[in-house]
């Protein structure tokens, strides 16, 4: 019963910040909104024992993707008129996609129905001693180690192909050599001339 | 009397006793924070051959020890101005945003053989997904303030932290290797038998590289860019006065304990004592493990914070980013892949009979 209130609380947060990240004015608080739908979510994930799931999504989203997010929205200067005069011309798009989801969302569930599995009944409570970050660590790197191998090599490339595609050599550009600043020595810099003292005229 | 004492703790509801725990020590904490600000005054006084603050006394006795609580009242009796073009709501929620995870974190911390409030199996996640929520009160104060300089330190922050977050990650990482658990109790219980098998000795690297990483991430000297009192006045809190500058300096103050606690828990087996099960000293009190050994450990890492403070010359922004990702991460992989060898060899803690 706690666990259902719970769940109908932290959902109605959800839904809320939903629809907060995209009508708000302001991108800043889109994004804050966003990083509140990511605490919202892991808790539910927590309600469902989920807790590695849960966890790793606040430690991966909240502290590290919407940092940046919110480092590059309050960077830039966005004129909010200008952007929202051609809104509505793509709002059919949006409709289209939001209408996908809600048939795909559906269907997962009726199949899961017609299978015979319930999908109103909750999680099956563990023992208290069950580590759910080791049941997972467990399947990962047996059944599925190649699958898990592919997919790093797969965001190594991705990685590479990002730093390779932003990183240009302009000309002119000023650089900021590290290993020479620190191997200047004072003789570098400094020249102590001597000269004789001044005569009083 | 002292019976009936604890036979009235043991018959109260678990809730109830977990509720007192939470209020003793968030008490503690505050007022730790206030003995430590003095403290730091008093340390660097000394190592610049200063006294340090020496008027303030309690009941006429302890000279300097009334001035943080003195400086307490004075922030509480003075305005809290807000910048007329501030985001006034996010203005006043970054000193709390900021607050919540120093504290919070203290959940799964293992205070003594007994003592822990969660016994959460993915504490040492927990741990690190609340340390990096943290830069969120830096940054939101920052862009609500509606100025430049508290702007700059916010932008700061933010790269800073994301740097060195992926660094005290990997730390953790290695640590994880050597315990075999993300449960903060159970790595603390794997590190028993005496100073050797803390985990210091065989994650040396990690353990240098975690502290350095959680200097950077509490933004104390030599990182304190986010604040660069020389260059951008006071960063990302340059707009506050009064108590909601005193919050920020609170959550700065107890995330410096947190990252010495969580040090000590990791490296340096949290409240085992550094005798055991050697021979002789080993049956007396040195041996035993108690709450005490930790706060030993806690107050020598703290030192550490201060002396780095007293000591180095703040540095530049290009450097912080290039030790983060150019010295530490790649000190953490090459470590990492050292324990898988040491691993598959039986060294040091892998040798323990848990391991197998």
């Amino acid at each position: 019963m706690l666990v259902q209130t719970l769940f109908f609380i932290f959902s109605t947060i959800l839904v809320l910040a939903a629809v907060a990240v995209i009508t708000a004015r302001n991108p800043v608080y889109s994004a804050l909104a966003l990083v509140m739908c990511f605490v919202t979510s892991a808790a539910i994930w927590l309600l469902i024992e989920a807790e590695f799931l849960a966890v790793v999504l606040v430690l991966v989203y909240v502290g590290a993707v919407m940092v940046l997010f919110l480092f590059v929205v309050m960077m830039l200067d966005i004129n909010l008129a200008e952007l929202r005069q051609g809104f509505t011309r793509f709002a059919w798009l949006g409709w289209i996609t939001a209408l996908a989801v809600i048939v795909e969302i559906a269907g997962v569930i009726w199949a899961r129905g017609g299978m015979g599995i319930d999908v109103a009944r909750g999680a099956v409570p563990h023992p208290a001693d069950y580590s759910n970050t080791l049941e997972l660590g467990r399947i990962l790197y047996t059944q599925y180690a190649y699958p898990l191998e592919l997919a790093a090599m797969l965001l190594l490339v991705a990685i590479v192909a990002a730093i390779t595609l932003t990183m240009r050599h302009r000309p002119g550009l000023k650089k900021q050599d590290v290993d020479a600043q620190v191997a200047v020595k004072s003789a570098d810099r400094l020249r102590i001339v001597k000269m004789e003292a001044e005569k009083r005229p | 009397m002292l019976q009936t004492l604890i036979n009235a703790w043991g018959s109260l509801p678990e809730l109830v006793r977990d509720i007192v725990w939470i209020l003793i020590i968030t008490v503690i904490i505050i007022i730790s924070v206030a003995l430590l600000t003095l403290w730091e005054r008093k340390v660097i006084g000394w190592m610049q051959l200063r006294r340090g603050p020496n008027r303030v006394r309690i009941f006429g006795l302890l000279p300097g020890v009334g001035q943080p609580f003195a400086d307490v009242f004075k922030l509480l009796m003075k305005e809290v101005i807000i910048p007329a073009k501030s985001n006034k709501v996010l203005f006043h929620l970054a000193p709390m945003i900021t607050l919540i995870p120093a504290f919070a974190a203290w959940a799964v911390m293992p205070l003594s053989p007994d003592l822990v409030l969660s016994k959460a199996d993915a504490g040492l996640l927990y741990v690190l997904s609340l340390t990096s929520m943290g830069v969120y009160g830096v940054i939101i104060a920052g862009w609500a303030s509606n100025s430049k300089y508290a702007f700059l330190g916010a932008m700061r922050s933010a790269a800073q932290m994301v740097a060195y977050e992926i660094a005290m990650g990997f730390a953790l990482v290695g640590v994880l290797m050597a315990t075999g658990s993300m449960n903060l109790g159970k790595i603390v219980d794997s590190q028993a038998g005496g100073i050797g098998a803390w985990n210091w000795f065989w994650l040396f690297p990690l353990f240098a590289v975690y502290f350095i990483s959680g200097v950077a991430e509490t933004n104390r000297a030599p990182f304190d860019v986010a604040e660069g009192e020389s260059e951008i006045v006071a960063g990302f809190h340059v707009e506050y006065s009064g108590i909601a500058f005193a919050l920020f300096f609170l959550a700065e103050y107890a995330n410096m304990i947190l990252i010495s606690a969580l040090a000590a828990v990791f490296f340096l087996g949290g409240w085992q004592g550094p005798f055991q099960g050697y021979p002789g000293l080993g049956d007396t009190f040195l041996g035993a493990p108690s709450f005490g050994w930790l706060l030993l450990k806690v107050f020598c890492l703290i030192f550490l914070f201060l002396w780095f403070r007293a000591t180095f010359p703040r540095y530049r922004y290009d450097q912080i980013m290039r030790l983060g990702w150019k010295a530490l991460i790649p000190v953490t992989l090459v470590w990492i892949a050292l324990e898988m060898v040491m691993a598959s060899y039986h060294v040091g803690p892998w040798g323990r009979p848990w391991y197998h």
